[in-house]
């Protein structure tokens, strides 16, 4: 089954550029990818820029409208993510705690539809 | 012949689903992956039980002929469903095990379906409804009647759930060995959830929740031996049952200490406390235990407070709440460590302020420490909180003794 885990987090949260906990959380997201793609189960994944860089977008009546900042916020936002291949859910929860920002944020894992 | 009248073979065929069919259906859903399909093709297949049974008379072994049959019901299921891998590999294991010697024989699966409804991805009070429903086979009006919900509101809490496990790919099967202690705890959570949601409602239900809560630990303690948090929780629940006929009198609730010893379930007692010894001496402590050794300290005569106090601050670091530090709080004052408690209480009384034993507990101390206006109070605010009518009973007694 394909899993999508969605980092969400809180930049105040979040360690700074620079510090050594910044460094230590890279370190953890290079352990955590490393894992995922030596146990042959990563399928993509990456960061997403800043909230400030969240362009959102609607359809009005045929007409597009596009709005500055992301669609709801939250303190939370997404922040990156996983798509991982594993058997089941226990094993997806398994990789979802190996990613630094599960310390501060919180991990959303979700089954990827399948048609 | 008498015996194969269509009422005798429902009766018949009702016993055997009363008794089996939690392990009928653990078999199926194991191997189908999918609990919805798997009660499903178990219903379907007791259907089909009474015709074939009406017909050709019972089979000699019920039981491996109804495992049978819903296996093959299920295969027919998964034949009309879309292939992918997954269907693929649930119809080998599905017809490798239909057309064993003895379907009877197949290990029992009920412990990996036991671990599924006790996934901490689902709701908890959803754990709890599944495993009424699969495990020890309460209807859902049953359900809903325990948990004062309507039958289909139980019935939707049980449907989401079940979708959940089978779209989240919450998997059938056992723990792996690092994940067991988390996994087993959730389950004995939910376990002595089922006893104290039948300790609240009293044996007034057509099925009496403590018996089942009871009967499911027996049935992880057979399936998984040798965990003395299993046998901490087991014995836990005997302990209390065991004074089930001494705990009212004439409606009103009796504090343990005034409880009538000779209305004690005395096999029941004696079970729980060799299983809390076998527990003990394995040597891994855990909070099921503790209560259980806290449950064995209020049974002797008098009860053993400085004991008692001692296991509460243990059971205090497991589950750092602010009822167990009441509880601890009760114990200390028992034993004698009455400005310790008096402190304690007074930091309780924001996070507690709506639980009725806090009120009550704090009209004692004030009560016994001749503090007779806040003693009142409390009563009040308790007799106001309180949950059944026989606490209520009682606690109106203790108030009305302090004003006379």
């Amino acid at each position: 089954m394909q899993y999508m885990l969605l980092i969400y987090t809180d930049p105040a949260q979040e360690p700074k550029y620079g510090t050594p906990e910044f460094g230590a959380m890279m370190a953890g997201y290079n352990a955590a990818t490393t894992a995922m793609r030596t146990d042959g189960v990563f399928k993509s994944g990456d960061g997403l820029q800043g909230l400030h860089t969240a362009t959102s977008v609607r359809l009005k009546a045929g007409k597009v409208e596009t709005m500055d900042g992301p669609f709801a916020e939250t303190k939370e936002y997404l922040g990156g993510y996983y798509v991982i291949d594993v058997p089941d859910l226990d094993a997806a929860v398994k990789y979802a705690a190996m990613i630094p920002s599960a310390g501060y944020g919180t991990v959303e894992v979700r089954p990827v539809m399948v048609y | 012949m008498t015996s194969d009248a269509p009422d005798n073979l429902a009766r018949m065929l009702a016993d055997v689903m009363r008794q089996d069919r939690g392990r009928i259906l653990a078999a199926v859903a194991a191997r189908l992956g999918d609990l919805q399909q798997a009660e499903d093709a178990v219903q379907e297949a007791a259907a089909s039980a009474l015709v074939h049974w009406a017909r050709s008379g019972p089979p000699d072994r019920p039981v491996a002929w109804l495992i049978r049959v819903a296996f093959r019901k299920a295969i027919d299921r998964l034949r009309g469903a879309g292939r992918h891998a997954a269907t693929a590999a649930a119809l080998t294991l599905l017809a490798r095990d239909e057309a064993a010697e003895d379907p009877e024989m197949i290990p029992d699966d009920r412990l990996r379906l036991i671990f599924t409804c006790c996934h901490p991805a689902l709701d908890p009070k959803s754990r709890v409804a599944l495993t009424l429903r699969t495990i020890a086979g309460l209807t859902t009006a049953e359900i809903a009647r325990a948990f004062l919900d309507t039958e289909p509101t139980m019935g939707q809490r049980l449907s989401r759930a079940k979708a959940k496990i089978a779209a989240a790919g919450i998997p059938f099967k056992l723990p792996e060995a690092e994940d067991l202690p988390d996994r087993l705890n959730s389950v004995l959570t939910v376990v002595y959830l089922i006893f104290n949601a039948g300790y609240t409602v009293g044996p007034s239900l057509d099925r009496d929740l403590c018996e089942e809560a009871i009967y499911l630990a027996r049935l992880v303690s057979a399936l998984q031996p040798g965990e003395a948090e299993v046998e901490g929780c087991l014995a836990l629940m005997l302990l209390t049952h065991a004074r089930r006929a001494a705990r009212l009198r004439d409606g009103e609730t009796v504090a343990l200490t005034e409880q009538d010893r000779d209305l004690w379930d005395r096999d029941a007692m004696n079970e729980g406390l060799g299983l809390l010894d076998v527990a003990m001496a394995r040597g891994t402590p855990g909070p099921f235990q503790i209560k259980a050794a806290i449950a064995s300290c209020q049974s002797r005569t008098p009860p053993d407070w400085p004991q008692i106090a001692a296991l509460y601050a243990g059971l205090y670091r497991h589950e750092p709440t602010p009822i167990i530090r009441l509880n601890l709080a009760v114990a200390e004052a028992e034993a004698g460590q009455l400005a310790t408690a008096l402190a304690a209480f007074e930091a309780l009384a924001e996070p507690l302020a709506d639980y009725q034993p806090y009120h009550a507990a704090v009209a004692e101390f004030m009560a016994r420490t001749g503090r007779t206006g806040p003693a009142l109070a409390a009563y009040a605010r308790a007799i106001a909180l309180a949950a059944s009518p026989g606490d209520a009973a009682f606690l109106t007694r203790r108030r009305d003794r302090l004003r006379s």
